[in-house]
């Protein structure tokens, strides 16, 4: 009614942003994907299995938690989706549970994947071991080396993981080597994108298995307070996978207002940070128009944050067009104001989130709030495995 | 009147393209190898403009796009050293590179400067035909430049034909799917792709890429085609910093016979 369509296009475009620019050896992949996702997705056996996977893998529904004496330090009330409760740790299990049954549907016995932190390569990692087919992760060589206990787990589950020694020989760069690996293999091979980035259909793809966050969240929100909206809802973003998700069911109810936090790294204009929707300018990255960080000569530059799942040099192009159309708040939080909420939701609630997820919660320091509102931050990851990032900055 | 059409208006077997990377391996060895390469008889040139993510590229242009980025090179530099293109240059030259540092510079600036420095056409592998047809294609075409589609083994035949119809320059057959630098695909099964794409009497002539790296893989691509495109297989004779223009006649040599 009047109100700006956030949702995608048939050629795949959210406004301006989004598309397929991909080089010709790409084409029948995505084409392929594109023409059977929706379908298969419908299908009564898929949802089965999708369901009845996320309920007894996973461990979903994930709570809603009213955290209280969080709630309490900001005189409001603040509920926390609890993804770092699911399997493996984070929210992104859920759309490489949905994937690999797509997978499974269109034939494919092999998966790649690319990852930064790690996180996405153990998710994939694990629902392949789950359907024994044989999984490729692509890792920057210097993450392979700040992530090692991740490189472990997704050994143990039976995946090989390529380094990327090419360019930054980061996320970027995996992503790159994911893309050139797909390439060589069109025809028995799968690309598992973790996050809502890529060539359409991968960014609508990935949110719809992601949409399950605010789904459930609605339904929580009225067991708890007796109605689906809330008046804020906060996730972080790097390509920006469980934002999306914890947005998804909020876009078009224009009263809730939606806040994305992007890792500011050592200040906006630092020279180290992630801040993409601030410092990114309009362009193509990963096969989609986007906003993206780069030089005035459209060569891409290498974001920094202390957290390893925000330093991507884009955002999804719907995350664009929610910026462009001003639907959706972006706002930057620096490494110590992340640090900060962590320590503080640990000491607080008992609760350890990931440094990504901290970048949410320390958004909550900059609001003010009029003590009957309802606010929910999307917990997209646990932080165990920043134990060492925590150990070495409060020197524990 | 745009040179790649006189080009193929005179010849229509055995023409041979040669792929190099501005800037590569120093910053001003653009126009030497441009030079050297028409002495030595290459029939048409394609000068890649790097990038610093190029996902369908193996690791020889990766490495000559990482060190020409490295050497300074950027669209406005090679607009600059462009300027004098056609002082020796005679044979079409057509530019390579990806989406984002065309947009960044603006694709209508792009396309005017690329004319203006007596460009003929261009090669962008991450601009699709919708995207091309829906928000550039008037730009190309209102500065005479000739736009370049790929083509791959995979590639249907009602897609081709659509390429064929937004072509006006020449269709850049794929020798397989791949990144650039793989040894060439010599099964029956490409001699079959070849033949059914030879077969569809399209307008624009045929070119095969990819894999191309001696005599006999330029031979082979003849019996199908009317030419061929050497890529990674010439950038990786350009590697030593000093000396780069001294094997460029022996290669096109070898490779033409």
């Amino acid at each position: 009614m009047g109100h700006t369509n956030y949702r995608v296009t048939e050629k795949g475009y959210y406004g301006d942003f989004g598309g397929a620019y991909i080089p010709e050896m790409l084409y029948p992949n995505i084409e392929e994907l594109r023409n059977n996702y929706l379908n298969i997705i419908a299908q009564p056996d898929f949802q089965a299995e999708f369901q009845s996977l996320l309920k007894d893998y996973v461990g979903r529904p994930s709570p809603l938690y009213l955290a209280k004496r969080l709630s309490e330090r900001y005189g409001t009330s603040i509920f926390l989706k609890r993804e770092d409760l699911n399997h493996t740790g984070a929210h992104k299990i859920n759309n490489t549970i949905g994937q690999i049954l797509l997978a499974e549907k269109l034939g494919k016995k092999r998966i790649i994947a690319e990852t930064g932190a790690g996180q996405h390569g153990v998710a994939t990692a694990t629902v392949c071991a789950l359907k024994g087919l044989e999984c490729v992760i692509y890792m920057g060589e210097v993450d392979i080396e700040r992530q090692a206990p991740n490189v472990a787990r997704m050994k143990m589950m039976g995946a090989t993981v390529v380094p990327a020694t090419s360019g930054s020989k980061t996320l970027k760069d995996a992503t790159n080597e994911a893309m050139r690996d797909w390439i060589n293999n069109p025809v028995d091979t799968h690309y598992i994108i973790g996050s809502v980035v890529g060539p359409h259909p991968y960014p609508e793809m990935v949110s719809q298995f992601q949409s399950i966050i605010s789904e459930e969240t609605k339904k929580q929100l009225i067991e708890h307070t007796g109605s689906p909206s809330p008046d804020y809802v906060l996730a972080c973003v790097g390509g920006g996978s469980n934002a999306m998700g914890m947005f998804y069911h909020f876009l078009d109810d224009e009263h809730v207002k939606l806040i994305a936090a992007e890792a500011a790294g050592l200040g906006v204009n630092s020279g180290h940070s992630a801040a993409t929707s601030v410092l990114g300018k309009e362009g193509v990255l990963h096969g989609s128009r986007t906003i993206l960080m780069q030089t005035e000569d459209g060569q891409v530059i290498e974001p920094y944050s202390i957290s390893a799942g925000l330093d991507y040099p884009g955002i999804g192009p719907q995350h664009a067009h929610l910026h462009k159309t001003k639907r959706v708040e972006y706002v930057s939080i620096t490494d110590a104001e992340a640090m900060d909420a962590s320590l503080l939701l640990s000491k607080l609630e008992g609760i350890i989130p990931a440094i990504e997820s901290a970048h949410a919660l320390a958004q909550l320091e900059k609001m003010t709030f009029k003590g009957d509102e309802i606010v929910v931050v999307c917990l997209s990851g646990r932080g165990d495995k920043d134990l060492n990032t925590f150990m070495k900055y409060f020197n524990l | 009147m745009n040179r790649l059409k006189q080009l193929f208006d005179k010849k229509d077997k055995d023409i041979l393209s040669v792929y190099f990377t501005a800037g590569y391996p120093t910053l001003d060895a653009t126009l030497k190898i441009a030079e050297e390469l028409q002495n030595a008889g290459a029939d048409f040139l394609e000068i890649g403009f790097p990038y610093s993510d190029p996902l369908a590229d193996g690791p020889v242009i990766q490495k000559s796009s990482e060190v020409a980025i490295a050497n300074g090179m950027t669209l406005k530099v090679l607009f600059e050293q462009l300027k004098s293109l056609r002082e020796k240059i005679h044979i079409p030259v057509l530019l390579m590179g990806y989406a984002n540092p065309m947009i960044q510079y603006g694709v209508k600036e792009f396309c005017k400067k690329a004319a203006e420095v007596g460009v003929d056409g261009v090669i962008v592998p991450d601009l699709p035909m919708y995207e091309y047809e829906e928000l550039y294609k008037d730009d190309f075409i209102d500065n005479g430049l000739s736009n370049v589609f790929l083509v791959t083994p995979q590639t249907s035949e009602e897609r081709i034909r659509k390429i064929d119809g937004l072509s006006n320059g020449f269709i850049y057959l794929l020798s397989s799917s791949s990144t650039t630098g793989k040894a060439l695909n010599v099964s029956d099964e490409i001699g079959v792709y070849y033949q059914r794409v030879k077969d569809m009497k399209l307008n624009n002539p045929l070119i095969i890429g990819f894999g191309i790296s001696d005599q006999k893989s330029f031979e082979r691509a003849n019996q199908y085609a009317n030419g061929a495109i050497v890529g990674s297989a010439f950038v990786k004779t350009l590697a030593d910093k000093d000396d780069y223009l001294a094997h460029i006649h022996d290669f096109i040599k070898g490779i033409k016979g």
